[in-house]
Formats: C-alpha cells, sequence, structure tokens
C-alpha cells in the first residue's frame, strides 16, 4: 500500500489533476461564500456585460452573475456525476459479482440484460428515462446512474472471472466459509483496482451526459443553474455576449478533462502493464 | 489397528466434457471407485503422475468438490449426506493445505487476518482470544508476530507455505489434506516443510492425507502409501512394504525410475510404453493392461479388484 502511496504522489499528473479538483470540489462545496452574488438573482441594468470588477466574468442576458453561476453549477455537476456513479458502481459491483462469481444462467442472464442496456445510445437511454420519470436534479442522478450500471457490471464480472478460480478461494471454502463472505471479503478486495479507475473514468461522462440532458431541457431545470443549461441558453447570444458560452465551457473542459487524466493517471498507477513509455 | 479415521468407498467423480457444440456429452473418469482407509495419527500417501486424480480425490473427501458417487465416513458419519450448515461444522475438522503458496493467499488481507478468518467463520473466542490464538499460532509454525500486519507478497514461498499450514491449523483440525504441499518450493525448503508438517503431526496428533508425485517426498513422510492409476487406486501398503517389495507393475515401473543418488548401483529401470490413456476413454479391464509387461488375457476384460495379497498389503491386479 505504501508503494501505491509514493507512486501517487510521484506522478506529476497526478498532483496537478487532484490539484484542479480539490479547487473545484472546494468551489462546489464553499459555493455560497465564495459566489460573490446569488446565482439567481437580476440585475437588470447589466444585462450580458462583460467582466468587471463586479461581474468577474461577466452577465447573462438576465443580468446574473455568471461566476456565481458557474461556481454553483460546479456544485450541481460534481453532485450529479458522483452520485450517478456511486449508484451505478453500487448496483454494477453487485451484478457483477453475482453473474462472475454464479456464472452459468445466472451470468447469461444478468449479462443479456446488461447487453440489452448496452446496446442503446447512452444519451438516448438517459433521454428515455428522463422523459418517463419527470426532468429534476435527482432523477438525472438516477437516470445516468442506470445508464452506467452495465460498464460497471462488465468490470468487475471480468474481474471476478479472473479472481474466483484461485486457490484462496476455494481455502476460503475450505475453512467453511459462506458465498457471501467468500463474495464480499475475499473477492471483492480484490477486484477494486480496475472499479477504482472505471469509477474515475465514468465521473467525466456522467458530467457530460448530465450537461447534455440540461442542454435539451431535460437536466437541471431553470433557474437553477447548471453547465448544460447555461451553455443552451448562451447559444442564442453568442455573436453579443461570447463570455456566456466560453466561460462555462472552459469549466466543462477543466473538469472533464482533469478527471480523464486522473483516471488515466490512476490506471497506469494500479496496473502496470498499461503504462505507456 | 483401531477405528479408522475416514474411510472412502467407492468415490467416484465424473466431469462432464461436451465435444463441439453439437458433440455427444462424455465423461471424464477423473475419480473412478476409490477405496481409501486412514487411521487416526497416521500419514497416509496418495501418489501417482499428473492427471491420475489424486488431487480431485483430496478436494472429494473435502467436498470441495461434490462427488459423483461414494460414500465419505469421517468418524463414522457420512460426510456426503450433510447439508450446508453440517458441512461448514464438519470443516473445523478436516482442512486443505495448498500446493500453490502464491495462489492460495489472498493478497488483499494481512497475514493476520487470513490467520484469523476461521476462528470467526466458526465464532470462535473474542476478539483478544483470536489474536492471542493466531499470535500463537505464528510462532508454531516459525514465524514471529511481527509478520502479522504484512501482506503474502512480502513473504517467500516457503514462509507462505507455513502461513498455509497455520492457517489450516488453527481450528485445531483432526484430518488435514496436504495436497502437493511441497511441490512448488525449492528442494532446500522443502525438507523444512516437511519436517514443520511431522512435528506438527507429532504436537497436535494430526492425521495426513498427503498428495504427491515425488517418491521421494513421499518416502519421507509417509506411514502407508496408496499408489493411483487413472483415477483407481492400485496399491495400498506400508511404506516399507510398498518401496522393497512392490506387487502392482505400476508400482514397479514408477519405483524404478526413482534416481539413485549411486553411480555403481545397477539400474534396472522398467520403461512404460504408451501414454497415458485418456481418463475420457479408459481402456477395458484392468485400466493399466495395455502398458503392461505381464498383461494376460483376463486383464484385458476383467477389472482386477483391490484384494488384500498379504495382511495390510492391498493390490488390484490379476497376478498378486
Amino acid at each position: 500500500m505504501s508503494t501505491f502511496r509514493r507512486r501517487f504522489r510521484e506522478n506529476k499528473t497526478v498532483v496537478v489533476c487532484l490539484a484542479v479538483l480539490a479547487v473545484l470540489a472546494a468551489a462546489a462545496a464553499l459555493a455560497p461564500v465564495i459566489a460573490p452574488h446569488d446565482p439567481t438573482q437580476m440585475f437588470p441594468d447589466h444585462r450580458m456585460e462583460g467582466s468587471s470588477g463586479q461581474f468577474w466574468l461577466g452577465t447573462d442576458q438576465f443580468g446574473r452573475d455568471l461566476f456565481s453561476r458557474i461556481i454553483y453549477g460546479a456544485r450541481v455537476s460534481l453532485t450529479v456525476g458522483l452520485s450517478s456513479v456511486l449508484l451505478s458502481a453500487a448496483f454494477g459491483t453487485l451484478f457483477g459479482l453475482i453473474a462472475g462469481y454464479f456464472g452459468r444462467w445466472m451470468d447469461s442472464l444478468i449479462m443479456r440484460v446488461m447487453d440489452v442496456l448496452f446496446a442503446f445510445p447512452e444519451i438516448l437511454l438517459a433521454l428515455a428515462i428522463v422523459a418517463a420519470l419527470g426532468p429534476g436534479t435527482s432523477n438525472t442522478i438516477l437516470a445516468i446512474g442506470i445508464v452506467n450500471i452495465p460498464v460497471f457490471t462488465r468490470t468487475v464480472r471480468s474481474a471476478v472471472l479472473s479472481v474466483k478460480n484461485l486457490e484462496f478461494v476455494e481455502s476460503a471454502r475450505a475453512i467453511g466459509a459462506g458465498t457471501p463472505r467468500i463474495l464480499f471479503l475475499e473477492i471483492f478486495p480484490n477486484v477494486t483496482a480496475p472499479l477504482l479507475v472505471q469509477a474515475t473514468l465514468a465521473i467525466s461522462g456522467a458530467i457530460l451526459t448530465e450537461s447534455a440532458l440540461s442542454f435539451l431541457g431535460l437536466g437541471i431545470q431553470p433557474p437553477d443553474p447548471s453547465w448544460g443549461g447555461m451553455i443552451s441558453e448562451a447559444r442564442r447570444y453568442m455573436e453579443l455576449a461570447p463570455g456566456m458560452i466560453v466561460w462555462p465551457c472552459v469549466a466543462m473542459t477543466v473538469t472533464i478533462l482533469a478527471f480523464n487524466m486522473f483516471g488515466d493517471a490512476v490506471r497506469d498507477i494500479l496496473d502496470p502493464k498499461h503504462r505507456k513509455r | 489397528m483401531s477405528q479408522p479415521l475416514l474411510e472412502v468407498r467407492g468415490l467416484k467423480k465424473y466431469f462432464p466434457v461436451k465435444t463441439g457444440f453439437w458433440g455427444r456429452e462424455k465423461v471424464v473418469r477423473a475419480v473412478d471407485g476409490v477405496h481409501l482407509t486412514v487411521y487416526p495419527g497416521e500419514t497416509l500417501s496418495i501418489v501417482g503422475e499428473s492427471g491420475c486424480g489424486k488431487s480431485t480425490t483430496g478436494r472429494c473427501i473435502l467436498r470441495l468438490i461434490e462427488p459423483t458417487e461414494g460414500e465419505i465416513l469421517f468418524q463414522g458419519r457420512d460426510i456426503r449426506a450433510l447439508n450446508a450448515a453440517g458441512l461448514r461444522a464438519a470443516r473445523r475438522d478436516m482442512q486443505l493445505v495448498f500446493q500453490d503458496p502464491f495462489a492460495s493467499l489472498n493478497p488483499r488481507k494481512t497475514v493476520g487476518q487470513i490467520l484469523q478468518d476461521p476462528l470467526i467463520v466458526h465464532g470462535i473466542g473474542t476478539p483478544a482470544e483470536r489474536r492471542k490464538r493466531v499470535e500463537e499460532m505464528i510462532e508454531i509454525v516459525g514465524l514471529t508476530r511481527q509478520h502479522l500486519d504484512r501482506f503474502p507478497h512480502e513473504f517467500s514461498g516457503g514462509q507462505r507455505q507455513r502461513i498455509g499450514i497455520a492457517r489450516a491449523l488453527i481450528l485445531r483440525p483432526k484430518l488435514v489434506v496436504a495436497d502437493e504441499p511441497v511441490s512448488a518450493l525449492d528442494v532446500s525448503i522443502q525438507a523444512q516443510i516437511l519436517n514443520l508438517l511431522k512435528d506438527l503431526q507429532r504436537e497436535f496428533q494430526l492425521t495426513y492425507l498427503f498428495i504427491s508425485h515425488d517418491l521421494s517426498v513421499v518416502r519421507h513422510i509417509s506411514d502407508r502409501v496408496a499408489v493411483m492409476y487413472l483415477g483407481k487406486v492400485v496399491e495400498v501398503a506400508d511404506k516399507k512394504a510398498l518401496y522393497e517389495r512392490p506387487a502392482h507393475p505400476y508400482t514397479q515401473a514408477l519405483l524404478s525410475a526413482v534416481p539413485v543418488p549411486d553411480p555403481t548401483r545397477e539400474v534396472n529401470r522398467i520403461i512404460l510404453e504408451g501414454d497415458l490413456p485418456s481418463p475420457a476413454n479408459p481402456p477395458s479391464g484392468c485400466q493399466f493392461h495395455p502398458r503392461c509387461r505381464h498383461c494376460m488375457e483376463v486383464c484385458r476384460t476383467t477389472v482386477p479388484p483391490l484384494k488384500e495379497a498379504k495382511p495390510g498389503h492391498l493390490v488390484a491386479c490379476h497376478l498378486a
């Protein structure tokens, strides 16, 4: 474990990405303190202004402070990203463990259901679920969570398959351990590495999907700020106030880049076989 | 002799295999009617070449592999008739030591956790008592308490095998099935582990079912030896009788292949012809007849039963 921590610290990508993500997380968590204005408060005299001392990144078409809205938007993006991945990782792990360990018809049943879910384009499935449940933050989380379950199921299942025939699993049975104990205390600790990598990479995907849903008007509902929603609104004023569309895009790009690079670096650290160079 | 601790009668394990998509289902007769009797306190070894079903036999006895047929009487009780809870309880008394010390320990657990697991599973003692027992056990197998907080990858093969033995013995079992416990180790370490097993046997009155393909190792540790060929036991005898006067032609060939560290001695090796037949398609009659030097007409048609040729010396051969 100590070598893991050392490799973690020595890796520059990890350090930089973690710093970026820490700033983002802090901004999201402390949004009410940091944000100079209420994200929904309108200043009718300052519509679509550029950056100034009062409005650091300018204002939108209703005169709302862009900087405050981006910070509150980070809150939404991170919440949706993290909770939906937590949801899909939890169910995906459970299904993956069961499918991989029991095999036979159980495996076929679970994996065929997952194949069906996999067959839909991610955004289309999320759209369908949100359309059925109705928009809103929790439904968005639910939709994105369900969409991502198959990826986690496959990851965990393949890891289980490579571990379950090792002798230490048999030795657990030999000492008299029951199936739940073997699944969660013997096998599960050995699948955490691919699970962690998959989870980090899935967060950025989840944030993107959330933005896409909000962009289409089915995710987070106005007046609550969300990056996708802000981009959608800004589209119409692109020529008049380019800042309105640029800044949320920058925020999103930086966040997703940080998560992706972090995920890649984590994979390199946990799995030396993948390391380039 | 006293009451047997373990009696195996007519144990069979057939593995179904499919040949091709439309192929007929065939069976591999990994274990095909094994009879064994193990007495308390002794070491009975099972020897045989790879694929003769000796490991499968060991795992069937512990019901880690579900046998197809046969009786396994442990202390007079039929292991095969036990339900899940009864089996779990029975496993306190019968433990397994594995061949591969690298695969048999969970890489994500510390040695202390690995040794504590059997106690937790069987609900033995308070956490403090368990800790104490784990500390005692690790010292019995020749490691120290400082080793308890380390992970398996920090140990050598021999040390890991000691940990594997400690895990098997911490429940104070009566029977230990040792499945090739030293064949993955360096020769220099093998002797240490074998002597440790012998010491532990004396200390805890253990009974060993020792599975191996190494005739020198078997000679070192056993009281009695059973020779397996193609899923069947062909000869069982006291170590001395078996090594000095092997009665079955297969045992004779096997023993003649043991290298003798004496260049002046004449070597009379019996070279077996042909290969080990497939257990999916075993020969008729005596399964050894295609390779046997003394093959007779009756060998092709009739399966020789395992019968007592001399007191305590069982042989499955028409000649004996």
